[in-house]
């Protein structure tokens, strides 16, 4: 694939800090005018609809998206596919960077956030499955934290405290996945509490394990997705193993995402069929349900798989596209769009450009972070004086 | 127990923050576990 | 990909959970709840008069003697704990209903079982009560709520807080009636214990069957609430949801939070087992190459000494 010249290099990143800079100047004003006047100045939030995208697109979509860090380092370091090794520590910080920015969103969308530690060291409200999620995405991020710190420390020359980390690999990896199936599930188990409110189709006691099936397939496919964007802007700091890797990287997730989506969908399917809902097929709802099911799982599964038996590393990036988007999708449908769907349509919401606008600043300020670490730390490379040490 | 748990959200309040606490044990316990049997592996 | 098996494993706790147990929940006995008839309410809005005065609540755009605002369906806000709205009669010639709308006081709140920081309380009166000093302002309690009450003060900055019907919890722990209730002059509102007020709604349906549909509302609705309806029409022609079933708001969650022991007890178990298959599988494949080397290496030199023998 086209990589890019150094000459290419400094006028795209240019551009990007063109760019960056004006996103980022937008989202610090919009920032300000968050907490000077409140929710009100800056959302279409309102008593029907507390939930804007700042929960379904940060947080839902950020936690499902930087899901790639757990499946990962399980796949590389329980289940023994040294293949994959390269796409470790790419996928460890974008989860890193992904969580942080989660909690960085809901700085802006709780009403009191300097409270937030409240629900730990003051009172315990252990009936809600948002305590579960708080604690577990916490947790989590730190061990993501402790995860990600060897490239920092080989970066700063800190060898012991990186080589007594790097020990606990194993242990940090089981932590992670136990930690990650808890809040990724209990991210739809929060939705458990509002039957009345979310329409049959999307509404099941299975939502828990749909959203941690999905979280897996938006892990294996953002690797996918994030390997084609660093090939074709980072491929300067990639060391040979990388190069040799990438495909087989490409090719390997794409497989077990194509059987993964197919599990889904078999058990979206069967979820309908608990609950008897099969005549709402028949209505609006069924139609756009259809649209996430058939054109959001049923196609990336089987393009997954034609990618991966004819070996086109160029329909399984695209299709890792698509499956990103599903996930996406699904997370909105569950969130916004067939949330208070029996409700009158002037009580619907649709997002406020300032919402927006924060949440464009907050992925913004993830790339530019992503791209400090990446032409710094060995994330693409493996630093010379640890070759081969993990 | 003594108390009475007059509604599900008190009883659940009670259950679930002992389950908690018994899940935080539970995740240091497994390790220390985990360690205790893996450390005269050879690597 | 073990973990997607061992999935359907937590499917079959999913679906049960800390709630399935035959524990049967009465409530604090002796609480208090109110009768709403929606036959006697004529729509005078006294009681919303009463309750902004009683929380002290800011002055509303139109005064409550204005009766123009009826002609528009209303829900709480933050400045109105309780509206009453008019729906038409389907008998023509009979008058508009009107009926007040306030929190119903569940006594399985799902605002409580959804709020991570127990700012709600079922008190022993009944009152479903809200702390503001520990709120952080997630609003999952607005999600929550089967009946869209809790509001919440979006233009605030700094201390934004939900705000919603307190039951008048501190005149009731004082022996006094809640201000809608008093204020009420034509007694469309009765206060009373709740099992009470049950037998009085009982009786009245009983005495009059033609004027009452044979429901009381809130009685088992999410599991019963303190604030119940009596109602001469559907309850659903007056915007009250029928379909919210039975089951009290911490069940519908107890399934899901039930798994999170499971997970933590058995995921390290059936992970590190995985760990320990692949790296077997890894000492194996590596014994088999390093004999297979050795065998090939031995082969070369018997055959090397086979030539050198010969020559």
């Amino acid at each position: 694939m086209a990589q890019v010249t150094t000459a290419e290099q400094k006028s795209i990143f240019s551009l990007f800090n063109f760019i960056a800079l004006i996103i980022v100047g937008i989202g610090l004003y919009l920032t300000y005018l968050r907490f000077a006047g409140g929710l009100a100045a800056v959302t279409n939030l309102s008593d029907y609809n507390p939930w804007g995208i700042w929960i379904s697109f940060d947080l839902l979509c950020g936690v499902a998206l930087a899901a790639g860090g757990y499946v990962t380092s399980s796949a590389v370091y329980l289940f023994g596919m040294k293949k994959y090794h390269s796409a470790v520590r790419p996928a460890i910080l974008t989860g890193f960077l992904g969580y942080a920015l989660v909690f960085l969103a809901i700085n802006y969308d709780v009403g009191r956030p300097w409270r937030l530690p409240y629900p730990l060291i003051v009172q315990q409200g252990t009936t809600s499955v948002l305590f579960e999620v708080g604690l577990c995405v916490a947790t989590y991020l730190t061990v993501l934290f402790v995860e990600f710190s060897p490239a920092a420390m080989e970066w700063l020359g800190l060898k012991r405290a990186r080589n007594l980390v790097v020990k606990l690999t194993i242990l940090l990896t089981i932590f992670g996945v136990v930690l990650s199936t808890m809040h990724q599930s209990s991210l739809g188990a929060l939705f458990l509490i509002a039957p009345s409110k979310l329409h049959p189709l999307w509404y099941s006691p299975y939502i828990p394990v749909y959203f941690f099936i999905t979280s897996v397939v938006a892990g294996l496919s953002m690797v996918i997705f994030e390997s084609t964007l660093s090939h074709r802007f980072f491929a300067y700091k990639m060391d040979e193993t990388h190069f040799k890797e990438a495909d087989g990287v490409t090719l390997g997730f794409g497989k077990a995402a194509s059987f993964v989506l197919a599990g889904y969908f078999a058990i979206k399917v069967m979820g309908i069929s608990a609950d008897n809902n099969w005549h709402y097929l028949k209505t609006g709802y069924g139609s756009w349900y259809l649209v996430e099911l058939l054109g959001f799982v049923a196609l990336p599964s089987l393009l997954y798989a034609i990618g991966v038996r004819v070996k086109s590393l160029t329909l399984i990036k695209w299709t890792s596209v698509l499956a990103v988007l599903g996930v996406i999708l699904n997370r909105f449908n569950v969130c916004l769009i067939a949330f208070n769907w029996h409700l009158p349509s002037a009580e619907r919401y649709f997002p406020h450009w300032m919402e927006i606008g924060i949440s464009v600043f907050i992925v913004m300020i993830g790339l530019i972070l992503y791209r400090f670490i990446v032409t710094r730390m060995p994330i693409l490379y493996e630093h010379p004086d640890y070759k081969d040490a993990h | 127990m003594d108390h009475i748990f007059y509604t599900l959200h008190d009883f659940m309040t009670h259950t679930e923050s002992v389950t908690y606490l018994l899940v935080i044990a539970t995740l240091v316990g497994m390790t220390l576990v985990w360690c205790f049997l893996t450390g005269k592996d050879e690597d | 990909m073990g973990w997607v098996g061992a999935v359907g494993l937590s499917t079959t706790f999913v679906k049960s959970g800390a709630a399935a147990t035959t524990k049967h929940f009465t409530g604090y006995p002796n609480s208090f709840a109110i009768l709403h008839d929606i036959t006697l309410c004529v729509g005078c809005r006294t009681c919303e008069a009463a309750c902004n005065k009683v929380n002290e609540l800011p002055q509303p755009d139109k005064p409550f003697t204005d009766l123009s605002v009826l002609e528009t369906k209303r829900r709480t806000t933050t400045k109105a704990f309780t509206v009453v709205n008019k729906y038409d009669n389907s008998v023509p010639s009979e008058t508009p209903i009107f009926y007040k709308k306030q929190c119903n006081h569940c006594l399985e709140p799902a605002c409580a079982s959804a709020c991570f920081v127990r700012a709600f309380t079922k008190t022993k009166t009944g009152a479903v009560i809200y702390d503001s000093s520990v709120c952080v302002g997630c609003r999952y309690c607005m999600v929550a709520c089967p009946f869209e009450i809790p509001t919440y003060e979006y233009d605030q900055a700094l201390t934004p807080r939900i705000r919603k019907c307190t039951m008048c919890y501190p005149r009731v722990v004082e022996g006094q009636l809640p201000g809608c209730v008093e204020a009420c002059p034509l007694e469309a509102l009765s206060f009373g214990k709740r099992e009470n007020i049950i037998k009085i709604a009982r009786e009245r349906i009983r005495k009059y069957p033609d004027r009452y549909v044979d429901h009381i509302y809130g009685e088992q609705e999410m599991g019963g609430t303190n604030w119940m309806y009596l109602s001469g029409v559907p309850f659903k022609d007056l915007g009250m949801r029928e379909d919210l079933g039975i089951t009290p708001a911490p069940q519908l969650t107890a399934g899901a939070l039930s798994s999170v022991p499971i997970i933590v007890g058995l995921w390290p178990v059936l992970l590190a087992g995985l760990y320990g298959i692949s790296k077997r599988k890894e000492k194996i494949a590596k014994t088999e190459q390093e004999q297979a080397v050795a065998s090939a290496l031995d082969k070369e030199k018997s055959a090397t000494s086979q030539i050198e023998e010969k020559s």
